[in-house]
């Protein structure tokens, strides 16, 4: 799914389905469980409609009869937080739960270590 | 109006604040395709979601370059999920999850036969990663490697 169609038609994935909302409401809007099952179900239909690589299904829907959103994204000021390189949790709660213990995630990839062989003897 | 074009919205934006342009990842070759082996009723879908969600209990994401998952039990309660980045207004999706990680949406569609079942987890990151590279080499791996764990027969992307 989507929300920014020249991005993801730059990326080109495989299938894509793009909704026209404003960025941050990539599956729906919040609260309206009926407008995010439809929209679901349009977006997953695409798995079995789309036959050629790279097409992107655009879903019929529309934020509001307003669009002055799209004049406002990025217009401005940067509003970005800074990029701070420790955890940020939403609340200070959520700081305490997790405990100053708790395991990231485990480092156990088959994979990697396969992509860090293969960019070894491919010189890369 | 047509959808919003946020790579010369962006570009423009940067220029505006005196920051070095930002590198796009562009690729124009065709991308791999894969046909269905089933329908969707009977596909086993796992959900990818980038836009910093996590669990009360887990460990949040840091906003520099993190590369790190976070496996979320597709059962988890809505109640229980967290989100945090740097990049986007998070008011809406920390009121209702679900508009960037639809796992109500899914799990309804699940009973209903929609879909055939998720997988036993959903896996989230932090989408504010400014390296392609480590994204390409360090982190699609590793979900590669979970989704095919779990028999994941679909994927569904949901970035922000």
């Amino acid at each position: 799914m989507s929300s920014a169609l020249d991005i993801t038609r730059s990326v080109n994935p495989p299938r894509a389905a793009f909704l026209d909302y404003p960025l941050g409401h990539t599956a729906g809007q919040p609260h309206q469980p009926g407008l995010q099952l439809e929209i679901m179900r349009e977006a997953l239909l695409a798995f079995e409609s789309l036959t050629v690589a790279g097409s992107v299904k655009m879903l019929p829907f529309a934020w509001s009869t307003d669009e002055s959103w799209k004049l406002q994204a990025f217009a401005g000021d940067d509003t970005r937080t800074q990029r701070l390189d420790t955890p940020q949790y939403q609340s200070e709660e959520d700081r305490i739960a997790a405990g100053s213990d708790a395991p990231i995630e485990s480092d156990q990839c088959q994979v990697c270590r396969h992509w860090s062989g293969a960019q070894v003897r491919g010189g890369g | 109006m047509g959808p919003v074009e946020y790579v010369p919205r962006i570009r423009q934006q940067y220029s505006r604040l005196g920051y070095q342009p930002y590198q796009w990842v562009s690729n124009p070759e065709p991308p791999p395709w894969q046909p269905l082996r089933k329908p969707l009723a009977r596909s086993r879908l796992a959900l990818i979601a980038s836009g910093g969600i996590y669990v009360r209990g887990q460990v949040a994401f840091h906003h520099k370059d993190d590369v790190s998952l976070r496996a979320i039990p597709t059962t988890v309660r809505t109640r229980d999920l967290r989100v945090t980045h740097f990049a986007y207004d998070k008011t809406d999706a920390r009121s209702d999850p679900n508009v960037v990680f639809p796992i109500d949406t899914l799990r309804a569609l699940a009973a209903e036969g929609f879909i055939g079942q998720l997988t036993k987890h959903a896996w989230t990151f932090m989408g504010g990663i400014y390296s392609s590279r480590r994204v390409r080499e360090e982190l699609a791996p590793r979900i590669v490697e979970r989704l095919l764990a779990e028999g994941a027969e679909l994927a569904l992307l949901v970035p922000v």
